[in-house]
């Protein structure tokens, strides 16, 4: 198993985070991770990326151009981001200030009104986690309880009370998320 | 016991540096390798080990810093990216002039001038032709993941005192910035100033009635005795490339075509290795983990068993006149790479291969 993944949208909505929390996990899970940020001009406001490679083997390039799974945040990754879907693969979008739609027909998307989501109950901070729930609920690649250790290992300790609240978004992103076009 | 943690390679040269039982740092802040000093300076490891962990005026200040405690027997290092190691060169050959060990970090980015934060690999020749004035080498080693910025901490210590030579880390904005799993070793001491004096008489380690005067210093103008020391210093050397010679090779049994690569670019051919594989191309990568020792030997070697090389690097083609040297033009070399803190797909190398060597 090796699973390829963009994750991309605007610096602070934990992009970077939800990368770490996802790949700690792995770790807790005996895979091999790799996480590579965007580091440019564009971490200092503006769009924000991760590349994480989730597999059983060890990780060659921690930087790619292909993936099998994006998770798309705003309009500009979007622009950037769907054609570097593999054919096949999973494309994940908050519909969120999207004004042009994904339009590709050889891949699954999936939207997930993550930020109405988090906003109607009042955890927008959790935002990233329910997004994260989606993308687990169609690649479950990382079970619940090494999700649960992957947190305790990447949250700080003050933190730590806040984990079965990240646990729930996670479920709730795996309840709301919906196909838009399936193969 | 060895702890299993998620760190950028920035982090890990942090922590590899208190957990070694490194003396000194001394550094500048520049991207992309800030996260070392800011590490660091987090870990408080004065506090732990003793370890002085000092942030300098600039880059010059930082080398001569280095320059001054390893003339004490101290292990004591410094890290910054492209423009502020240009900035450290004349320190670096005083301080191999004055043969003197230390570790030098370098998270390249592209140039030249103050060119742009992102990663590139064209500070090859700078590191490993000299750099600095003088008939003088910089041992260097080049890690492809976070777990070798972590271990090369040591290696690069220990061959530095082997040789009494400073050692750099090549290291790039990827490799620098990516995160991945990596094991962490027990915190070892810091040598004893006992340790220091009785294991290196050259070290400068205070005033002994019983002992002649330690002059640390890299001039000497009886050229006579200048050309001694230059003798002795490429004895050293010629020492170094006999025994210190490291490198990988992946899938190279059957390989009729060679990838030549190191650091985030060896990562990246390994991705185009098992791209061509599915295509039926039999290619395989030689990874220098050494670039200063270069492994000179087994690629000629692997020229008389191989149809074409291809040296991928970030940069506009550096690595390559050694592959050619090493290769005798006994076989097509190539060169492939993007610049100015571009990096290149596995794509785009696998097509490069296709069409530079397999068809060209």
């Amino acid at each position: 198993m090796t699973e390829e993944i963009i994750i991309a949208g605007f610096g602070g909505q934990g992009v970077l985070s939800m990368g770490k929390i996802l790949a700690y996990s792995g770790i807790m899970q005996n895979k091999e991770v790799s996480w590579m940020p965007s580091y440019g001009p564009e971490m200092r406001g503006g769009t924000s990326n991760v590349t994480v490679i989730i597999s059983d083997e060890r990780i060659s390039s921690p930087v790619l151009s292909v993936f099998d799974t994006a998770i798309i945040l705003n309009q500009q990754s979007m622009d950037k981001f769907e054609k570097s879907v593999k054919p096949g693969g999973m494309l994940i979008y908050d519909p969120n200030g999207i004004t042009r739609h994904p339009e590709r027909k050889d891949i699954n998307i999936y939207q997930i009104a993550a930020t109405d989501k988090a906003t109607e109950i009042g955890i927008s901070k959790l935002f990233n986690m329910i997004v994260l729930g989606g993308f687990l609920k169609y690649k479950p690649i990382i079970q619940e309880e090494f999700m649960r250790k992957g947190l305790e290992k990447s949250l700080p300790e003050r933190h730590h009370k806040l984990i079965p609240d990240n646990l729930k978004a996670i479920a709730i992103g795996s309840e709301i998320i919906k196909a838009y076009h399936t193969l | 016991m060895k702890e299993l943690k998620l760190m950028k390679g920035n982090e890990a040269i942090a922590e590899a540096a208190i957990r070694y039982g490194v003396d000194g740092y001394f550094g500048y802040p520049i991207t992309p390798q800030s996260e070392i000093l800011e590490h660091l300076m987090a870990e408080e490891p004065y506090k732990k080990t003793g370890m002085v962990v000092l942030q300098a005026e600039s880059e010059v200040a930082s080398i001569n810093m280095v320059y001054g405690g390893a003339a004490c027997g101290k292990r004591v290092m410094t890290t910054s990216s492209s423009p502020g190691i240009s900035l450290m060169q004349e320190g670096l050959s005083y301080i191999a002039g004055a043969e003197l060990p230390c570790l030098v970090v370098n998270v390249v980015r592209g140039g030249p001038g103050l060119g742009t934060i992102q990663p590139s690999q064209a500070d090859y020749f700078q590191t490993t032709k000299g750099g600095g004035h003088g008939d003088y080498r910089l041992i260097t080693l080049a890690p492809a993941s976070v777990q070798e910025m972590y271990d090369f901490v040591g290696l690069a210590f220990e061959l530095a005192f082997k040789y009494r030579n400073p050692a750099m880390i090549l290291s790039d904005g990827v490799i620098g910035q990516v995160m991945e799993k990596v094991q962490i070793g027990d915190y070892q001491p810091r040598w004893t100033d006992e340790y220091i004096k009785k294991s290196f008489p050259w070290a400068s380690t205070g005033k002994n009635p019983n002992k002649p005067h330690i002059i640390i210093t890299s001039l000497e103008l009886d050229s006579s005795k200048q050309e001694q020391v230059n003798i002795r210093i490429q004895n050293k050397y010629k020492e170094c490339q006999a025994n210190e010679v490291r490198y990988e090779m992946i899938n190279c049994d059957d390989a009729e075509y060679i990838f030549v690569a190191y650091g985030s670019s060896a990562r990246i051919c390994q991705k185009a290795i098992q791209l061509g594989r599915e295509k039926g191309i039999k290619v395989g990568l030689l990874r220098p983990i050494t670039l200063w020792p270069f492994p000179s030997k087994i690629l000629g070697e692997l020229a008389d068993k191989v149809k074409g090389m291809l040296s991928v690097e970030m940069s506009a083609g550096q690595m390559v006149e050694d592959v050619l040297l090493a290769t005798k033009h006994k076989i097509k070399v190539e060169h492939f790479g993007r610049f100015g803190g571009i990096i290149p797909t596995p794509q785009e190398v696998l097509h490069a291969l296709e069409t530079k060597i397999i068809g060209g």
